[in-house]
């Protein structure tokens, strides 16, 4: 049966947005409660709260691919990165606040995957909100215990000679995976390289994708 | 939980919806503000029981966090947030409608 809309109107008029119009939950009832005390007490406001909403928004892998490339492409900088990530990372506009960035590099011998066994900890501001699967109790359990197990369920399978570290983040102290830099890159730059570098091989559960399948447009 | 025997790992992804995304951004706000700390929102997750895990979402553990933490700092009293939740519950059946004073 169709939905009747009449009976889905805002008081302005306008139609709620669909994931607004299902049985309001108890969970969803505290949280309008906490938002409206809040603002009433003057601990935020709702223009501060949708600020910081488009701002959750707008961070996506992308920045995290543009710290690798840009690794990738100048040495210096690659040392900075090791060296104090929060502060590299801060330095192109990525702000990380008061936690502690910790990047970490695979190379030929060593692969690094990371996971929050307690929550969800993860690099937001520079790879975005995590997946649900970073969150899911399976990931959090048996990437610590299992990780060549969990990384083949990925697709990525590791020769036995190269080591897998496996770092548990804190809520103080988040982990970036610096994947290796694919061969046949010789000469690209660090816009072309970016494209390649995914979500997921900044998590460590993939690799970078292969050169050969993205069309290299001159520059 | 790290360590303990588990599934496949689920890859089914969705979009957070607004409600979720309002969690997310009371979170940030109240601790930026010096209401609690990451910590103190791990340490009410962390004291949930592992039935919690099973019958909560993620974002319903985080608001149940931050509302512990923001009583426990003397934010706003439990007499308050009743008071509030049962004008919310009055205002209509759907989060859309609730959201509307």
């Amino acid at each position: 049966m169709p939905h009747d809309h009449h009976d889905h109107l805002s008081p302005s008029g306008h139609p709620y947005r669909p994931d607004d119009d299902h049985p309001l939950t108890y969970w969803q009832q505290m949280e309008i409660a906490i938002r409206e005390i809040l603002i009433e007490k003057g601990v935020t406001t709702a223009a501060e709260i949708n600020a910081q909403i488009d701002a959750m928004d707008a961070r996506s892998p992308a920045n995290g691919a543009a710290v690798v490339a840009r690794a990738w492409t100048e040495p210096a900088f690659r040392d900075d990165l090791l060296r104090d990530a929060s502060a590299a990372s801060a330095s192109m506009g990525f702000d990380i606040g008061p936690m502690k960035l910790i990047a970490v590099e695979n190379t030929a011998d060593v692969h690094n995957v990371i996971v929050c066994t307690l929550c969800s900890c993860y690099p937001r501001n520079l790879l975005g909100l995590p997946p649900d699967w970073y969150k899911s109790r399976a990931y959090r359990s048996r990437t610590v215990k299992e990780p060549r197990k969990v990384l083949a369920e990925f697709g990525v399978d590791l020769p036995d000679h190269v080591t897998v570290r496996v770092h548990d983040s804190t809520a103080d102290m988040r982990y970036i995976v610096v994947p290796a830099r694919p061969d046949g890159t010789d000469g690209w730059s660090a816009d072309q390289l970016a494209a390649l570098v995914t979500r997921d091989s900044m998590i460590g559960t993939g690799l970078p994708k292969d050169p050969g399948a993205i069309a290299q447009t001159p520059r | 939980m790290g360590g303990d025997a588990a599934g496949p790992i689920p890859t089914e992804q969705h979009d957070f919806s607004l409600w979720e995304k309002r969690v997310d951004a009371l979170m940030v706000i109240a601790s930026s503000k010096g209401h609690f700390t990451v910590d103190g929102l791990r340490r009410v997750l962390e004291d949930m029981s592992p039935q919690s895990f099973e019958t909560m979402t993620y974002y319903e553990r985080w608001i149940a966090s931050v509302n512990q933490n923001l009583i426990e700092s003397g934010v706003y009293t439990t007499a308050e947030l009743a008071a509030r939740m049962s004008d919310v519950a009055a205002r209509g059946a759907t989060y859309g409608e609730a959201s509307h004073e």
